[in-house]
């Protein structure tokens, strides 16, 4: 298939060099916009690969909320001012090399686990084979996930859950010098607090002391 | 060359995910990027677990990307609000200057 091989190099190829702009860019704003092309070009793959809800959900959840959270975030605190000192900074520079051979390491042995890596011959007979049957992707995800893993389901809504209570009680900052209307003084007033019935005299008045 | 085999998915997640960990060691700038390194990491392991789940013909794959998704989701959430009341206390989150508890 030439078209799958077009399409996947071309995608990859952004994908991967839009990822090491996102950690060499000297400006964040930049970094955030190379996040988001690397999200859509992904699920681009996704697509291609035939995971289609999976990259359009990718598109939804990531480039639509994350990153423009991330990008939020970036302009609320202003640190696009402050340019990154990769290279030929006195102070970073020495973590430059170690960092290199790690990383280094680390993608030589992923390469060794995927070189070295082989399925078994009868594997695919224990599974359902998907692509014979005709039932769209986002179909047999609604037959899974609502069924089987319902369980999994409900508990990462409550994790959603936890994480918007977390960040709403971490950013809420309490300001003194506010009035605000407070339900419980109001009806817990009582007529004796608010109102005093004076015995009015003639021709003298009443003296009201503030 | 031409055809496109598990390995090559493999691959580039694989790349993906050296990047990330090369921007979460190499980062002098600040503490959002290494958030975002963060998220290329979950990237490239939905990456392999998308490919295969293609590959192999079972859901288990993907059911599993969506729920990282959702913790990922959560996760850029309350990072991203640690990092706001940081920069509301200290006044920066350049990555060499929170050195509070000196590690």
């Amino acid at each position: 298939m030439p078209a799958h091989a077009f399409f996947f190099y071309i995608f990859s190829l952004i994908a991967i060099v839009s990822a090491i702009m996102v950690t060499a860019s000297k400006n964040t704003v930049h970094s955030v916009f190379f996040l988001i092309l690397d999200f859509i070009s992904i699920s681009c793959l996704f697509i291609l690969i035939g995971a289609e809800f999976l990259g359009m959900i990718m598109l939804i959840v990531y480039v639509g909320a994350v990153a423009v959270l991330f990008l939020f975030v970036v302009m609320m605190l202003n640190v696009a001012q402050q340019k990154n000192q990769w290279f030929g900074a006195a102070t970073g520079s020495k973590h430059i090399p170690v960092g290199m051979v790690v990383s280094l390491i680390i993608f030589f042995e992923l390469l060794i686990v995927i070189g070295g890596w082989k399925l078994k011959p009868d594997l695919s007979n224990d599974f359902i084979n998907l692509s014979t049957t005709n039932i769209t992707n986002t179909h047999s995800i609604g037959n899974v996930l609502y069924t089987d893993y319902i369980h999994l389901f409900q508990l990462s809504g409550m994790i959603l859950l936890v994480a918007m209570i977390g960040a709403i009680v971490l950013t809420f900052r309490q300001r003194s010098g506010l009035k605000r209307q407070s339900y419980i003084r109001q009806i817990s007033r009582e007529k004796n607090d608010g109102v005093e019935l004076v015995d009015v005299k003639n021709k003298e008045g009443v003296k009201i002391d503030v | 060359m031409f055809d496109i085999s598990i390995g090559h998915y493999l691959t580039l997640g694989a790349v993906i995910f050296t990047i990330g960990v090369v921007g979460i060691f190499l980062n002098r700038k600040n503490v959002i990027v290494i958030l975002m390194s963060i998220e290329l990491i979950l990237l490239a392991v939905n990456i392999n677990l998308v490919s295969f789940s293609i590959f192999l013909n079972d859901l288990s794959g993907q059911i599993f990307t969506l729920f990282i998704l959702t913790v990922a989701a959560a996760e850029a959430a309350i990072g991203l609000a640690i990092i706001v009341v940081y920069y509301r206390n200290s006044g920066t989150i350049r990555v060499e200057e929170i050195d509070k508890l000196k590690g």
